[in-house]
Formats: structure tokens, sequence, C-alpha cells
């Protein structure tokens, strides 16, 4: 199935800036400078090479983002500070995509610089996995890939051609929270809840490793995820709560 | 992320040939180093060849008893695979010591050989770097230079390489295999890195255009009498200060081999032959250990907020050996010195 639709796409586009500006929150400033051309959408060109182009001289950083025919601008982080200094840049590159989210087949059409958290978060509406650091040092953005735990932030989604994710969406079934879903709210394991959704796929991948016994061991096999908050103690809690239950 | 093309391999031949047809593309298996390097334009391959699906994933016992590891078996499949753990457990230990866990699913083994390194100089594009930008200086030497080299380090370049599995791999005295276009060739590990040197831009001594097959271990595990030890800023996942690998032989509590390495201190994990004959034929204790660690760091040299690594690694070398000879090597998880 195409994901997307001539509708879709037009829905796509807004939501593709709004996201874009959502996720570059530590540089926003900046952002709306470099990318003032394209708050408006009586500015944003319908051909997608001409979006391209136009987007490729505000800034080098820009996403030319394309599903299933879809075109949307996304802004990533730290976009515009070395603009000016760019080389001249070729044309965006796309590849067909197969992809197994949550249970459900996608077929895509993406460019090759997306990373599996963007194309989960600003193509699929997935936004239950979070960006945090976008450079692998946070886990916020964690899912299971193959029913691995791995950070989608350093995944090149074009290299998942055929697998399977899940994400904190996929975790419940039929209407019951999974097992760690409930232990984190027993525990309280939170508290502003933006790395969680990163913490409990981690778990989820901790607990089918079945290497961590001791909480020890399950602080140092979740040392991958990061909490600005502190629930630390909770956390370690929870998971052996859910442990217990597996 | 300046905008790539993008293939995928299906055999090492058509990866080969890939490469020599582009010569401006670059391999990605797990991505973790070169993902990050793309997004902060310090890596700008015009075409990525996607290896991670090429049949380099297995471990197979060699003929001579040792065991062979693919380059693309994911880091974390190393540090648990049964064999490692019971013949090679320092290289397991050292795994165990790098990155989290999510980083060691996708991380492979030929991709944690050829990480670049983490100053942070290299990575900011904004400041002079010799490894990024030939010629253009150092801004480590001079700048904020805490995580950066005190062994073998050259005017034009600082840097450490921040691996732990090759700081147990070199102890190990294990293989590299490579191939490439004029053939397969086989790089001992303690070659396989450079100094800096006049040309830090290099890493390695593996040609452009070649690609890693495979890591070769020789049956010497040194399984009883080991440690890694890795002395960091916080408990895990940080890069080392200051890491040290050890594999010793006792006899009656006299050391019949030994060997230890350092990481976090150097372009390349840090072996010292004289060291090593130092300790060969004498009683495991501290005078020994201090003796080997004072003729490792005789050389040493700091530059401002490292010096304190110099001391560091000395009881960080001593605290090693002791651990090994003892039988008591550095648990990962309860992070207890013992």
């Amino acid at each position: 199935m195409f994901y997307r639709s001539k509708i879709a796409a037009d829905k796509h586009l807004k939501k593709g800036r709004e996201v874009g500006a959502d996720g570059a929150f530590q540089h926003r400033g900046k952002l709306s400078m470099t990318t003032i051309d394209h708050q408006s959408p009586a500015q944003t060109p319908a051909d997608p090479k001409d979006a391209a182009d136009a987007h490729l001289r505000v800034s080098r950083r820009g996403v030319l983002h394309l599903a299933g025919g879809a075109v949307s601008l996304t802004v990533l982080p730290h976009a515009g500070a070395q603009a000016a200094s760019s080389p001249a840049s070729t044309a965006a590159s796309t590849a067909p995509l197969q992809l197994t989210v949550n249970g459900e087949a996608r077929q895509l059409e993406i460019d090759t610089r997306q990373s599996l958290l963007d194309l989960l978060r600003e193509s699929l509406d997935l936004t239950g996995t979070k960006k945090g650091c976008d450079h692998g040092q946070c886990g916020a953005c964690t899912v299971l890939l193959d029913g691995r735990r791995v950070v989608s932030c350093l995944t090149l989604a074009v290299t998942t051609d055929g697998a399977s994710v899940t994400t904190i969406e996929g975790l419940a079934k039929n209407g019951t929270l999974h097992p760690l879903q409930q232990a984190f709210i027993d525990h309280d394991a939170f508290q502003c809840g933006y790395c969680t959704p990163g913490q409990i796929c981690s778990a989820a991948g901790l607990i089918a490793e079945g290497k961590a016994k001791t909480p020890d061991e399950i602080r140092e096999l979740m040392s991958g995820n990061i909490c600005r908050c502190g629930a630390y103690t909770n956390i370690v809690a929870a998971i052996q709560q859910a442990m217990g239950q597996s | 992320m300046i905008p790539f093309k993008y293939a995928r391999a299906g055999t090492v031949a058509e990866a080969i040939s890939q490469k020599v047809a582009n010569p401006e593309a670059t391999f990605i298996a797990g991505g973790t180093n070169l993902v990050d390097l793309m997004r902060s334009d310090v890596a700008k391959p015009a075409q990525l060849i996607d290896i991670s699906r090429l049949p380099l994933d297995k471990v197979e016992e060699t003929a001579g008893g040792g065991l062979r590891i693919g380059a693309l078996v994911r880091n974390a499949d190393i540090a648990y695979h049964p064999l490692v753990e019971q013949r090679y457990p320092m290289l397991s230990s050292a795994l165990l010591a790098g990155a989290s866990q999510q980083l060691r699913n996708m991380a492979t083994a030929g991709g944690n050989l050829l990480q670049r390194t983490r100053c942070a100089y290299f990575y900011d594009v904004a400041t002079p770097c010799n490894k990024r930008e030939p010629g253009s200086g150092c801004s480590a030497i001079g700048g904020l230079n805490r995580m950066n080299a005190i062994l073998g380090t050259s005017d034009a370049c600082i840097a450490v390489h921040p691996s732990d599995m090759c700081v147990a791999l070199v102890v190990l005295e294990a293989t590299v295999h490579v191939t490439g276009p004029r053939g397969d060739r086989a790089i001992a590990l303690a070659d396989f890195h450079r100094l800096p040197g006049s040309t830090p831009e290099r890493d390695t001594n593996l040609a452009a255009d070649e690609l890693v097959t495979s890591i070769e271990l020789p049956p010497r595990g040194f399984a009883a009498n080991y440690t890694y030890l890795k002395i960091r800023d916080r408990l895990s996942y940080a890069f080392a200060l200051v890491s040290v690998a050890v594999g010793l032989e006792l006899e009656g509590g006299t050391m019949r081999e030994a060997r230890f390495a350092l990481g976090g201190v150097a372009h390349k994990p840090w072996r010292n032959a004289q060291a090593e004959a130092a300790l060969r034929g004498r009683p495991a204790g501290d005078a020994a250990f201090a003796q080997a660690a004072d003729l490792v760091l005789r050389e040493a040299k700091g530059f401002g907020h490292n010096t304190f690594k110099i001391d560091l690694a000395r009881r960080a070398i001593v605290r090693a050996l002791s651990q090994a000879a003892r039988g008591t090597p550095q648990s990962q998880s309860n992070k207890k010195i013992a």
C-alpha cells in the first residue's frame, strides 16, 4: 500500500514543517531565521524539484523529504549556521523502502538521508518515539528493530528495508498495556515523560536479551537511556516488576 | 547532511567493485559513527555502499584453535558469544565496557576498528583540525584536551582512538583480514591503526578501496588471568580517560607471559614491549607492576587538561595487573574496582 495521496501530501507538507520546528527545539531561533521563506504555504513551490532547489538555497541541512510522492520540507536541528559556506549541493536521492511498523506493512519512498526516527515521527505520524540528542547519546529514540533495541536516530531508514520495527505505540495489545508500561505507571517511573518511550522500548529489549538479573546489571544495561528528571530508582524497580512477570 | 546516493552490495566482490567505480563512496554497516559524522558534515560521502547484508556475520572456530569473527558481527553478539565468553573473556568485558546496549546491537566488529576519534575539535567543523582538514592546524593542542592523548602524539594531532574492543584485541594479538581489488591480506591488529605523525587524516593502514572481512583471534585467550579496567568520567556509557587490558599466564605466582595495553591515551591501542618484558619471569606483585607502568609512561607527555592522565594511567596499570594476577577481573556491572 502506498502511504500518501495528494491530499495527504498537502497535510503532510504542513505537518513536516511543524514537526521540523518542534524537533529543532534547541535551535528554534536560528531555524526560524534560516527557513523563513518556507513558513508561508503560499511561498511553498508546488514542484518537488523547485522545492528542493529553493530549500537548498536556504540550508543544505534542510531535508527534502519524500514519502510516496508527497513532498514536505523538514528542518533538522543544527541547520543554518554553516549554510553560507555550503558546497554546491546535488539533488536529493530517494529510495523505496518496505518496512513493517508495529505489525503493519508499509511501502514507502524515502529520502536516503532520513533517519528511522524522522521517518517514524514525520512520515508515519508515530510521534511516541522521541528525538532527544539525535546523536545516539540519550536513548530517547530507542525502538525495537527486528526485536533488538537500537537508537533510531543513528539508523538510516534506507538500511532497514525489509525489517520490522516496534515502537512504543506497538507495545500495548488489544487495549491492554504492555507489562512494562503498567510497571512504569505502578512505580511512578517518570516525571516529565520525555525519555519514557525510549526507556520502555529499551527495557523491552533488555528483558528479551535475558542478560540482566540484578539491579546492578539492569542499571548497566539501561545506561544508554538518560533521564534528566532522575527517575532512575523507580525505573529500575519498574523493570524488575516487569521482569518478574515475563 | 548532504545528499548521497545509496547502493546495497550483495556480495563482497560487488562491494569492492562499487567502491572502485566510485572512490567517493563510503561503506556503511552499523552506521553508529558514520551517520553521526555525516550529520555533523565531518563525513560527506557522495555515495553509501551498504555492506550490512554481506555474509560476514559468523563467529567460527579456526583450524588452528582460534576464532574468526566476521566483520559484520554486531558488538553485542561478539560480547555474548559463548566461545568468546569462555575463551576470550577479556574481549567480552572490553566490548561490554563500551557504548550502550543499543549501540552494541548496531555496531559491527569492522566498524569498531574503523571508528573515528571523538576529539571534540574533529567534530566541530568551525574549528581547525588536521585530521578533518589536513594542514588547518590542531585545536586540541592548547585547547580543551582533557580526553586527548599522552603517548605517541605529534605536533599535528593529539587525538585518541576511542575503541575498547581494540585494546583487548591488541593484547590478544588479533589479526585483521581485509580484501580489495588487489586481493586479500592480513594485518596484525598492532599494525592496523597508525600514529598521527604528519598524516593524522589517516587513522589506519587499510587502503581506501579495501574492506575488512574478519578479525582472527589466536588460541591464547588468557581466560584465567585477565581484566579490562576502564576509568571514565561517569560509571557507564562514556569513553575512556584511561583503560587497561591485561592478559597474564602465571606459574606458581611467577608471570610466564604478560601482556597489557592502554586505551584512551594514544592514536592507537598502546602496547609497550619493554614494559611487558620487565614483567615476564618475575613474581606477580606491585614492585614489578609499578616498574612496568613507569616504563610505559616515561615518554608520556601531557597537554595541560589531560596531564592528570599520566598518573591515572600509572595507577590503572598497577591496579589492572593486580586484578589479573589475583584472578578478580573488573566487573562491568558492579562498578566497585576490585
